[in-house]
């Protein structure tokens, strides 16, 4: 089951770029909460501080709370244990290349020392279920490399290696980009059926799509959070004139 | 123009595989006759006497190689590994890269001169462990810029992959970053294998040679291109053809390890795999 996160006075830096102004917001658990706002707006910084793979990087740095559900995600937990408690979709699908669809789905677990056969079989077959690719590939599981598939298809193989870990979060930064429209649309049919187990963040160019996929919609600009609400008012009746200007094409 | 730029490209190529199949065929020539059951199981004859053979210099070249690549590779490559994924931009990062530039570029006799005065003038005996110590310390620059260079290919987009799955770093590195890379890397050792393979100056005065067999580490041994030496430089004309005959087996030597490396390396390749 998903939980919900609670955001608190977050600020992110790359550098001297103060890249994220003191942010607050509630995501709800088990409901996609969409990011929209123009690029560099810091949605996917905002999204890489929520599962610590922002300090990743050398210059960043971040400060603020962010719980998940009673757990502060900063202070009470490794980033390792907080990555697999929150599996994250990137802009461009990024298969291992010198694995198998198997190993690729199965890394998660792998990577971290688990070696079950009969339950990494299982795990993997599960996921692939769930990210509505276990049919196009179930022939091949061991013989292709992941890389061999097509984008979309690779995606999803992305979306079910998050999923193997068994996360309550799914982060995903942009994750149709770099997709053509029917896999577009395969994703977000996927997302559709995914937020009834998971608390889905994603983050989004695409208006169209914000508004069919998620409840909650948050638009960012500049470094902050300009405003948060449902969906459905942020795209008919938004409060603020720089949410109307954005979504009505004014700019960005 | 495109032909003339086709035309110079061919030009090229010919140019370089003429030296390399011209050697080849005047080894054949010259060394393949001398090549008989006594030149792969015995040890060479005294002065005087016809007949004997290399091998105790094959059986020593061996042991030299595996000392060196067991001590050379995982150095290297664990020096590389820092250099792309631990010390970018770190001022102990620049310095090794500087070193193993210039380490690079060091004729390998001062190699054998450090190798001589850091174990055998300590030991105040010749030994195969220094001689492989020498050939490690030449292989180790060239393995750890091909490890940095392959590992910088790897694109970081995978690295966060792993990352963003909960995988520790150390575990990210070893079965990602490494792992993709590893047909470079291997390629890289190869080559610092081939290079030191044939070395000769470096063991001069470190395994020193051995006309006899010799299974010691902390003994003088014999090894190829030193009895290659010791031949090529005598008066006896069937000791020449020895020598000839030595020089065909080391670089057979050479390409039957390489070939094997690269079958190992590349039989788990996967279907599509990049």
């Amino acid at each position: 089951m998903g939980v919900g996160i609670d955001v608190e006075h977050l600020n992110a830096w790359y550098g001297s770029n103060h890249t994220l102004q003191d942010i607050n917001l509630n995501i709800p658990a088990n409901h996609a909460t969409a990011l929209i706002g123009p690029s560099g707006c810091g949605k996917s910084t905002f999204v890489r501080c929520l599962n610590r793979m922002h300090e990743t990087n050398p210059i960043a740095r971040a400060t603020g709370v962010v719980k998940m559900g009673d757990v502060d995600i900063y202070k009470d937990a490794s980033p390792v244990v907080i990555r697999r408690r929150v599996g994250m979709v990137f802009q461009r699908p990024n298969p291992f290349p010198t694995m198998s669809i198997y190993d690729n789905v199965a890394s998660g677990l792998k990577l971290n020392g688990f070696s079950n056969r009969a339950i990494l079989d299982e795990t993997v077959e599960r996921s692939l279920k769930a990210a509505a690719l276990w049919e196009e590939v179930k022939d091949d599981l061991k013989k292709k490399s992941g890389a061999s598939l097509s984008g979309g298809q690779q995606q999803r193989m992305c979306i079910a290696r998050a999923l193997a870990v068994d996360p309550e979060v799914l982060l995903m930064d942009e994750p149709a980009s770099a997709l053509d429209p029917v896999s577009t649309s395969k994703i977000e049919d996927l997302i559709f059926q995914l937020k009834s187990q998971y608390t889905i963040v994603i983050v989004t160019h695409n208006m169209q799509q914000a508004a069919r996929v998620a409840e909650n919609t948050g638009f960012f600009l500049n470094g902050k959070m300009v405003e948060f609400s449902s969906t459905h008012t942020i795209f008919t009746n938004p409060r603020d004139k720089r949410t109307e200007d954005y979504i009505t094409g004014r700019f960005g | 123009m495109n032909h003339l730029v086709t035309g110079l490209a061919v030009l090229s190529t010919v140019l370089v595989i003429v030296p390399l199949v011209a050697i080849l065929v005047y080894l054949v020539y010259k060394g393949a006759s001398s090549l008989n059951m006594d030149f792969f199981t015995h040890i060479p004859a005294p002065v005087g006497e016809s007949g004997g053979g290399m091998a105790n210099s094959m059986l020593g070249s061996g042991i030299i190689l595996l000392l060196a690549s067991s001590m050379g590779i995982p150095v290297g490559i664990a020096a590389g590994v820092y250099l792309a994924e631990y010390g970018r931009g770190r001022m102990l990062a620049m310095s090794v890269r500087f070193t193993a530039d210039v380490l690079n570029g060091i004729p390998s006799i001062v190699m054998g001169i450090a190798a001589y005065s850091l174990i055998v003038m300590r030991q105040l005996h010749f030994s195969a462990f220094s001689g492989g110590v020498a050939l490690a310390i030449m292989m180790v620059p060239t393995i750890t810029r091909t490890t940095e260079e392959m590992l910088m290919t790897v694109p970081h987009a995978i690295r966060e992959a792993a990352l963003g799955l909960g995988v520790p770093k150390w575990r990210t590195v070893i079965s990602v970053s490494l792992r993709t890379a590893s047909p470079g890397i291997i390629t890289g050792c190869m080559l610092a294998f081939a290079r030191v393979a044939g070395e000769t100056a470096p063991l001069l005065f470190t395994a020193f040679g051995n006309q006899f067999w010799s299974f010691k580490l902390n003994e003088p041994i014999a090894a190829l291109p030193l009895q290659i030496y010791v031949y090529a430089i005598s008066p006896y004309d069937e000791w020449h053809r020895l020598a000839w005959a030595g020089s065909l087996v080391l670089i057979l030597m050479i390409m039957v390890s390489v070939t094997l490396v690269r079958i190992y390396a590349g039989r788990n390749t996967l279907k599509g795999a990049s």
